[in-house]
């Protein structure tokens, strides 16, 4: 049997998104061992797992180290890695908006000044609206952006809105749903489309059982 | 020491093809390293790489290496009505690869059948890009798309400007639900929405999408003409080849067939080609066009008993 390679991303998503895997028909019991290993194999099920930082199973993928993998709408959008996009797994989700202090309104007199750190969809977003802005890129607590007057909004993934509302932030509109996808690379897929549509066909039969 | 042990997969691969292209009637075609910038600036967007290496020649004039080899032998290839010119390559061009840091240089073997084409010349293009891969690995995948008929599913979802190139993307990631979601955001009749989502859904060996191809879009010339395609291929080749709406272009230059060639070991594409008949309308050229090219680059991670 073909070994089909699947990264997956660590933390609470991949825990969850595996459980799917697992549903569908691609145990893998050793995954679920505690110990420091990276790799992990079921050669009866023809399935090796690894664990990979979120923004980075796009890359595994695209190049071809993962055959598949699962990574979050946004990451897709930011990076555009030219891969399969198979299937919406219809969990993690939340979306990618833009937030500014509470009665914030873009009059449009200057740049606007956005902080984000999803760069490329934030540039896309206002490109297609024709509004000159300057992109403050940050790794982490956009959120204090705006209120330390860094930025005038931001463009980051909101969950609950918990964070915003907290810190007297609202949302001013959404950019894009964000969830889970399966993704496949596109040269893989060829070799392997038998299985990668079997394990597709799984997924989509568990979310759908899950709706 | 026979000649073939030192020679790395890459070199072999090219004398291989130029070898091919040689026995089927394409003449060779040598290129300047150089070409004037303004060819590249004016059709940008049809290239891989919008980053160019420009110089001031001697003259004054801004000159650019070349990134890219049909547009030079489309302006440089001059027929006369009824004439059609054969020709074969093996290049290099200048390119930023996505992800690179800066310019690569990169080799390029490929072919170009200009002026006055047909069916039969399209399939004999189509043979020799199978033909192509099989001399590179005997597993090998071509994947063969119609712009034509993906065109007229967009036109009748009445699909334009920036919907359109998203649900373009939608088929290019195969990614059905976004596909879907556009449709519904955008109020696509139901029928033509299952036509979109059939481009998705259909795809492998001909004998098998071919028939769903007709159910769903019916005496279509496109499909009309995949089917010649596919019916003027060998054994070996029909084997290999799937039909699969995924292939990506650009619609403005790309028209009929598109296609993208695949070896295992490789995670991506080798070998890419199509009708451009866009092209040389815009470069106010007379005729039809269609060609390929095989990228040596990424072969060196062919395994080591093929190449």
């Amino acid at each position: 049997m073909q070994m089909l390679n699947i990264a997956l991303p660590k933390g609470r998503l991949g825990e969850k998104v595996y459980s799917m895997f697992e549903a569908a028909g691609f145990e893998c019991p050793s995954i679920r061992e505690t110990n420091r290993k990276l790799i992990f194999e079921n050669p009866e099920k023809g399935v090796r797992y690894f664990w990979v930082k979120p923004s980075d199973v796009a890359i595994y993928v695209e190049r071809g180290a993962a055959d598949v993998g699962v990574a979050g709408k946004d990451i897709l959008l930011e990076y555009r890695p030219e891969v399969y996009e198979l299937l919406d797994l219809k969990t993690g989700v939340c979306r990618m908006a833009v937030a500014a202090k509470e009665g914030f309104v873009d009059d449009g007199a200057r740049t606007l000044r956005v902080a984000t750190k999803f760069s490329n969809v934030a540039a896309a977003h206002y490109a297609a609206k024709g509004r000159d802005i300057d992109i403050i890129h940050l790794n982490g607590s956009i959120e204090l952006a705006p209120i330390l007057g860094l930025s005038d909004v931001i463009v980051d993934i909101v969950e609950t809105g918990v964070t915003l509302r907290e810190n007297r932030l609202a949302v001013v509109e959404t950019v894009a749903p964000v969830s889970a996808r399966l993704i496949a690379n596109r040269a893989n897929f060829k070799f392997k489309s038998e299985r990668i549509e079997a394990l597709a066909a799984g997924l989509r039969a568990f979310t759908e059982e899950e709706k | 020491m026979q000649i073939d042990n030192i020679l790395s997969k890459e070199e072999a691969a090219a004398l291989r093809l130029r070898a091919l292209y040689a026995e089927n009637g394409y003449r060779p075609y040598k290129m300047s390293k150089f070409e004037a910038y303004d060819l590249y600036a004016n059709n940008k967007d049809f290239l891989a790489s919008e980053r160019i290496i420009t110089f001031t020649d001697v003259s004054g004039r801004l000159m650019a290496l070349k990134p890219d080899v049909t547009l030079s032998i489309i302006k440089n290839t001059e027929l006369a009505p009824g004439q059609t010119e054969k020709l074969y390559y093996n290049e290099t061009v200048y390119r930023v690869p996505k992800g690179a840091p800066g310019f690569r240089e990169m080799q390029q073997v490929g072919l170009e059948c200009i002026g006055e084409t047909d069916t039969a010349l399209a399939a004999g293009v189509i043979r020799l890009a199978c033909r192509s891969l099989l001399a590179i690995s005997p597993k090998c995948v071509l994947d063969l798309s119609h712009f034509g008929l993906v065109s007229s599913a967009l036109e009748a979802a009445g699909l334009t400007g920036r919907a359109a190139k998203e649900a373009v993307t939608c088929l290019n990631e195969k990614n059905a639900h976004g596909l879907l979601a556009l449709c519904e955001e955008a109020g696509v009749p139901a029928e033509a929405r299952n036509r979109l989502a059939t481009l998705i859904r259909c795809y492998g060996e001909p004998a098998s999408v071919l028939p769903a191809l007709r159910d769903t879009f019916g005496d279509n010339e496109a499909v009309t003409e995949l089917a010649a395609l596919v019916s003027a291929l060998a054994p070996e080749e029909r084997n290999m080849v799937r039909i699969d709406f995924s292939v990506p272009g650009n619609l403005k230059y790309y028209n009929g067939v598109v296609f993208k060639g695949y070896v295992q070991g490789v995670p991506q594409y080798v070998l890419s080609g199509g009708q451009y008949d866009g092209l040389m309308q815009r470069m106010r050229k007379n005729g039809r066009a269609l060609g390929f090219a095989v990228y040596l680059d990424g072969l060196w991670q062919l395994p080591e008993q093929e190449g």
